[in-house]
């Protein structure tokens, strides 16, 4: 029997159950990378020797007839732009080739304290500036579902191992979209939580006010548990919220009846593809059979969205990026002096779309030009977010597509990148806004490539996502597909 | 036009990147193109809007001025590029 095609709430009740071991779960899932992570290449880093340190662990745990929590033993990967100690971090970026982080981020700390087995670091477009996994400095990972097409990304790998079975459950980090967007192209089920629901300690700095971590699972229920580890309030973080963090898993109830869910007009765009729209349409349907009462809302600024976030993530992002001048750590590369040093380092060391990135951050940021681009921005940003606040005093959720259209092809969009920012519409608002938002699959186009629902819900509020969440997918099977891939093709 | 390759330059040097010849004009285009994309924005009326920098009602984290336990000297050096005598070695900065 293989397990690296089953949920870990399964797979915990089956190690509980004594059913299987740790370690068998382990092998199945490294027989799993064998088998398939040579065409889907979601890892940059593996860490098996560690892994199996840590499933023998859980397996002596158990034999001695301790308890063991959720995450025990269920192995999982974690995105590259968070600090593992003594696992080597890069970003996907040769600047931080061999940079081994002396510390953990929070969340590692947190996971860390559930004895999960950690199975490696997983691809990301360098710096997590793109959304298809390209941008690596080191390779492209590919779509699980069909390996021509991207994966999305930033998290591409976190999303594509989730999907291909080479992981359980992964970790991933959003900033415009880097979860949710990846999460719907393989159909996994990704959330964003609220700004600063999520210690951002030990996370690469991409773009401050808009990063967020959050978990990458095969179902909501997954999502829930992971949730509960991830989540709180964290001193090392200065903008984490210190809010109480219910128990999520006390969400997992299937019922939505009289919820109301506001469907924003301006989120199916002109040149969304016509399955990805049936595909939330029916969905859409299927919520109102469930019993919620869905009403058309609108946000009319989501067209500026993504022009405001395009200015302030470089923005934000140019002035995060300075830090690597080849002195404290990452690389360096001579020069005849400081300066000259610092320049050679970084033209040699960053890649084309983070160097695109800093110039533009740094063209907004300068003298002339900060008030008329920075600033404007800003006050964009506040527009975006009463949007949301409108639209939330007549609904209890909002629901959208997550992407317009499906993975496309590995390389379509390099030629234009303008194009493929208007890849992120329906999910850099929430960014802008700080709100939760997750994507769970919601069926597939006509060749065969997964579709996301994305649900938004108000500050803090993720509760009420995961219970429609559930609601809907206990409705169906998407959730049990698992990507067509290998010798044990479903 | 907007941005003139002039331009460019003077944000490789805010930047700290070094452009080749070729590279000017790449970046003449993506920052014109850019440009003409944030005009989106630029034209939206935000008369008495108030900026928002984050969407948190936070200001002036505050902690306890306590002496905690910070990294070890040995751990911080491990990623130098250069070091010596337990510091960071850097090529020089000031003229003799």
């Amino acid at each position: 029997m293989r397990l690296f095609d089953k949920p870990a709430h399964v797979l915990h009740d089956m190690l509980v159950n004594k059913e299987i071991t740790a370690v068998e779960l382990l092998n199945d899932v490294f027989l799993r990378i064998d088998e398939v992570e040579d065409q889907v290449k979601a890892y940059l880093t593996q860490t098996r020797k560690t892994a199996f340190e840590q499933a023998l662990f859980v397996d002596a745990k158990i034999a001695k007839g301790e308890t063991i929590g959720f995450l025990e033993g269920i192995p999982g990967a974690i995105k590259d732009n968070i600090c593992t100690m003594g696992v080597k971090t890069t970003c996907a970026s040769k600047m931080l080739e061999h940079f081994v982080p002396p510390y953990n981020a929070t969340v590692v700390e947190k996971l860390q304290t559930q004895n999960p087995v950690i199975l490696g670091k997983t691809n990301m477009d360098e710096f997590a500036m793109g959304g298809s996994t390209e941008n690596s400095a080191y390779f492209p990972t590919h779509n699980p579902w069909n390996l021509d097409c991207v994966p999305g990304g930033s998290s591409g790998g976190s999303a594509a191992a989730v999907a291909a079975g080479t992981a359980i459950w992964s970790i991933g980090s959003d900033t415009g979209g880097s979860i949710r967007q990846p999460a719907s192209f393989c159909g996994v089920v990704g959330i964003k939580p609220t700004y600063g629901r999520v210690s951002r300690y030990g996370l690469v700095a991409f773009a401050s006010s808009l990063d967020q971590i959050g978990p990458l699972t095969r179902d909501v229920t997954d999502c829930a548990h992971l949730l509960n580890i991830l989540c709180g309030y964290d001193a090392k973080d200065s903008t984490s919220i210190n809010a109480t963090v219910p128990d999520f898993t006390k969400s997992l109830v299937q019922d939505i009846k009289g919820l109301k869910i506001g469907l924003p007009k301006e989120y199916f765009v002109k040149g969304m593809d016509a399955d990805v729209e049936r595909a939330i349409r029916t969905a859409i349907k299927k919520l109102e059979a469930l019993g919620a009462e869905v009403v058309e809302v609108s946000m009319p600024h989501t067209d500026y969205a993504i022009s405001t976030y395009y200015l302030l993530a470089p923005a934000e992002a140019s002035s995060n990026l300075a830090r690597y001048d080849g002195v404290s750590y990452g690389e360096r590369v001579e020069g005849i002096d400081i300066v000259d040093m610092m320049n050679k380092t970084r033209s040699a060391k960053f890649g084309e779309e983070v160097k695109r990135r800093i110039m533009i951050g740094s063209y907004a940021l300068s003298a002339g030009y900060y008030d008329a681009y920075y600033v404007k921005a800003l006050k964009v940003r506040t527009l975006v977010k009463q949007d949301f606040d409108e639209a939330f005093e007549k609904v209890d959720l909002i629901v959208a597509p997550t992407a317009p259209t499906p993975a496309y092809k590995i390389g379509e969009m390099n030629s234009d990148p303008l194009k493929m920012y208007l890849q992120d519409i329906c999910t850099i608002p929430l960014n802008l806004a700080g709100l939760p938002g997750m994507s769970i699959p919601c069926g597939f186009t006509n060749t065969g490539m997964p579709v996301g629902l994305q649900l938004i819900g108000k500050p803090l509020d993720e509760a009420t996502i995961i219970r429609a969440a559930y609601t809907y997918e206990q409705s169906n099977e998407f959730h049990n597909s698992i990507a067509p891939l290998g010798e044990d093709k479903k | 036009m907007k941005v003139t390759a002039k331009d460019v330059e003077s944000v490789a040097i805010l930047s700290r990147l070094e452009l080749k010849e070729t590279d000017m004009e790449k970046y003449t285009k993506h920052l014109n193109a850019f440009l003409e994309y944030a005009d989106v924005m630029t034209s939206l009326n935000t008369d008495g809007v108030k900026p928002t920098d984050h969407v948190l009602p936070l200001q002036n984290i505050f902690r306890e001025d306590v002496v905690k336990h910070s990294l070890d000297r040995e751990l911080a050096l491990s990623n130098a590029p250069q070091r010596e005598d337990g510091y960071f070695k850097v090529p020089k900065i000031l003229e003799d």
